[in-house]
């Protein structure tokens, strides 16, 4: 006999869905589609709402919205320009100068604060106590004023306390500082300089195929192809050459000299762009340190424990055991470090080094085309993270622990 | 007799390590260590020498000293004064309060501030700027702090109303600096006079207070299963992340105008506001996504099946739990935006470094002081966001989170 009131046998008694007793208020797929219309009209009403106050705006102004300006013949000057440019050239050479000058103060910059950054946080890492503390007083220096400040000290009182030509302070080098900038000795290619760039690029190229090859050889045979070796001596062997046929002399130094109110020669960078250099760099080697310093504390000291443990050489513990879990943790804020100079470097615009958002300033202000200028800047910088966000996706997949 | 020494020898308790100890181990453990240590010493004593030498009795500090008030809040009416009086010292009795009802860090941040301030006060040197009804106003910020703590503590008050006030004084405090058009007793101030410290914090503190919802809610968008809002809210986040803070201050100062109807016209200070907001919010939004990822899918089952709705879910379960995992990402942001706000110079408002510029350039004899000047605008700046970093910390350590950096 059935219990008069069974609580399981009403549970599993197929129940009826009764969708009408559900107000339609509260059903979950009227809702979700009331939210997907009303956002999308919301969402499209706004940017139709800012199209046509825009396109208002640009026809009571009379203002061009094509990118033909790039063609027209440009009337102002850039100092110093990296590649060959003059007043009178095309609005998109100068746009391109720009350009040539943001990559070349964030390359510099990058290189420089890497490796600043990591010789601080080795530094931090000392079992010296003073040079510990040195580090610290670097990192939180930099890392606690804006970088607008630090540059406008750097640009603006130390190198606008710097001697005139006349009374150059000289530095072994020989390094002339002056008000115009920093002269220094530097190599030019001569003549026949070009052969020995051509095979050095060459040999570089052969070894990086070799080692990858003979590597990979030696992972699938398990036989030693002394990889190492051969690829350097592959280097060694073209660069050589190189010298050889281009008369052993590829490159002479380049002595900058003072003639007559002015130095000739040599390397010359600005006040702007040692500057911006100096503070860019610095700045951005206070952060890389930090996260050099976090990386390598993130490797557990059981790894290189185990890895003496099992007869690894020291040069072994560090570079197959520390270095690749290091790194694992270092380089993606690492490379959002290097995004960052990037962007920053569009700081120059406060002291007049020219790179492409101060090129796009004076555009601005010359030929009147806002619009398409900022689009144009957007766009430069837009690809260049999107093509650093590429590079460090690409990085994070090769790298992520294979979970079986 | 041997095994009685040996005994003696186990049974002394370890010695705390004395001071020549600690040198030995810190400073010359191994030759290389001992050969830093001395060319290092006497290198940094000599700096250290330099800079006081410097400072003392070298620079001449006359640029920085002759306009307290500048510096503090620029071309601000002398007159209207009592305005920014009346903020500041709403703001140090909401601090007193806030410490009265949840003490820890706030009484930090509330004795060195008021500290500084009577400091001030007391200050046994003749200047214009410290008129006595100067310095009994700011001593007088010690009572607005005591009165606020005494409120806090003894008074049970809900803690959202101390928040909602905290919300009401940069509100109220904007209204006031504006004063109105129409009025004699506060009349309009433009904003083209205010400028300084007082320009820095208004940035500052309305960045954050604005960004962090707006934040919140891109990092929901983003989240969001709505196709349109999920895909208008990633394009905003990664273009804005993918181009520099001062591409944006010059978007919202020229190009702004153009997308809005021809006679709407939005105050310069207010534009650059935008654009702090609209940045920083950019990057919260990220920071909090992160955090949003690291809630577990358990937890918003485990509310559904409690019965909550999602927006009891979303609030209550969700984004304590996000916001407390990313916090010290969302402190180091806001230390960033602080720095940040230095860029309006570049578009011509006076904050604290664009005074400091103004004076630089006011007078040939003070271009020759620009050392004194840049050096002071650095250590204030330095200040505040070292005592930021310093809060950050105490903050991770009392909610038990460690910062990944």
């Amino acid at each position: 006999m059935p219990h008069p009131f069974n609580p399981l046998e009403q549970m599993m008694k197929p129940q009826k869905t009764d969708t009408a007793s559900i107000p339609f208020y509260r059903d979950e797929r009227v809702l979700n589609t009331a939210a997907q219309i009303i956002s999308t009209v919301a969402i499209f009403g706004f940017l139709v709402w800012a199209v046509i106050n825009f396109l208002n705006a640009a026809d009571a102004r009379n203002m061009e919205l094509s990118f033909k300006f790039l063609k027209e013949a440009s009337g102002f000057p850039i100092s110093n320009p990296p590649i060959d440019y003059e007043a009178g050239m095309t609005y998109g050479r100068a746009f391109l100068v720009g350009l040539v000058n943001t990559l070349l103060i964030s390359g510099v910059g990058i290189v420089a604060a890497t490796i600043v950054g990591t010789l601080v946080a080795l530094a931090r890492l000392s079992s010296n106590w003073l040079l510990s503390r040195i580090a610290l007083v670097f990192i939180e220096f930099h890392r606690n004023i804006p970088l607008l400040v630090l540059l406008f000290i750097w640009y603006f009182v130390v190198f606008g306390f710097v001697p005139p030509v006349k009374e150059s302070l000289v530095w072994p080098g020989p390094i002339y500082i002056n008000k115009r900038g920093i002269y220094m000795a530097w190599p030019r290619l001569t003549e026949t300089g070009s052969t020995f760039v051509i095979l050095f690029v060459i040999g570089i190229l052969v070894a990086i195929i070799a080692f990858i090859i003979l590597r990979r050889i030696r992972k699938n045979t398990g036989k030693n192809t002394y990889f190492i070796p051969i690829s350097i001596a592959l280097a060694v062997v073209f660069a050589l050459a190189g010298w050889f046929l281009s008369g052993g002399s590829p490159f002479a130094i380049d002595i900058p000299f003072l003639d007559g109110f002015n130095f000739q020669g040599g390397l010359r960078l600005t006040p702007e762009f040692a500057g911006m250099f100096l503070s860019l760099s610095l700045y951005t080697a206070a952060f890389i340190a930090e996260v050099v310093r976090g990386g390598i504390q993130a490797v557990s000291k059981g790894q290189i424990e185990a890895a003496r443990a099992v007869g690894l050489s020291q040069f072994q513990v560090l570079s197959l055991v520390v270095m690749p879990q290091a790194l694992r943790i270092i380089i993606p804020p690492m490379i959002s470090q290097y995004l960052n100079l990037t962007k920053n470097s569009s700081l120059a615009l406060a002291i007049g080094f020219q790179e492409v958002f101060a090129v796009g300033k004076i555009t601005i202000n010359q030929a009147g085309r806002a619009v398409p200028v900022f689009a144009l800047i957007m766009l430069t910088y837009l690809s260049l993270s999107l093509l650093t966000s590429f590079i460090l996706n690409l990085y994070n997949r090769r790298i992520q622990f294979v979970v079986r | 007799m041997a095994i009685k020494e040996l005994d003696q020898d186990i049974m002394r308790p370890p010695q705390p390590p004395g001071l020549i100890k600690w040198i030995r181990d810190n400073l010359f453990n191994g030759i290389m260590n001992s050969v830093l240590t001395i060319i290092l010493f006497p290198a940094v004593l000599y700096l250290i020498y330099l800079i006081l030498n410097w400072i003392l009795v070298t620079a001449n500090w006359r640029a920085v000293s002759e306009f307290p008030m500048l510096f503090a809040v620029g071309q601000y009416p002398r007159d209207q004064l009592w305005r920014v009086g009346v903020i500041f010292s709403g703001l140090i009795f909401m601090l007193g309060v806030s410490w009265g009802r949840w003490g820890g860090l706030l009484r930090m941040i509330t004795m060195v501030v008021v500290g500084f301030l009577v400091l001030i006060a007391v200050l046994p040197v003749q200047h214009p700027a410290l008129t006595v009804q100067m310095r009994l106003y700011l001593g007088g910020n010690l009572v607005f702090a005591a009165l606020g703590f005494l409120i806090g503590k003894k008074t049970k008050l809900k803690e959202y109303l101390i928040i909602i006030f905290w919300f009401l004084i940069p509100v109220g405090g904007i209204i006031l600096l504006a004063g109105f058009d129409s009025s004699a007793q506060l009349p309009a101030v433009p904003t083209t006079l205010w400028g300084g410290l007082m320009v820095t914090i208004l940035l500052a503190a309305g960045g954050i207070v604005l960004s962090f919802p707006l934040g919140v809610a891109l990092a929901f968008g983003r989240r969001s299963s709505l196709p349109v809002v999920s895909a208008f809210s990633t394009i905003f986040i990664e273009v804005i992340r993918g181009v520099p803070l001062v591409t944006i201050l010059f978007m919202f100062s020229i190009i702004l105008a153009l997308f809005l109807p021809a006679e709407s016209r939005i105050d310069r200070l207010v534009r650059a506001l935008m654009a702090v907001t609209v940045f920083s919010a950019a990057y919260s939004a990220e920071n909090v996504r992160g955090g949003l990822q690291s809630v577990p899918l358990g937890q918003i089952e485990a509310a559904k099946a409690l019965g909550m709705g999602n927006f009891k879910t979303t609030v209550f379960i969700v984004l304590p739990q996000a916001l407390r995992a990313v916090l010290p990402a969302i402190v180091g942001q806001f230390i960033a935006l602080f720095k940040d706000t230095t860029l309006v110079v570049i578009i011509g408002i006076n904050d604290f470094l664009g005074i400091g510029r103004s004076i630089i350039n006011s007078d040939p004899e003070f271009v020759q002081m620009r050392t004194e000047v840049y050096i002071f605008m650095a250590v204030v700046y330095w200040i505040f966001s070292y005592l930021m970093s310093l809060a950050s910390r105490r903050i991770e350590s009392a909610l038990g989170v460690e910062s990944n950096l």
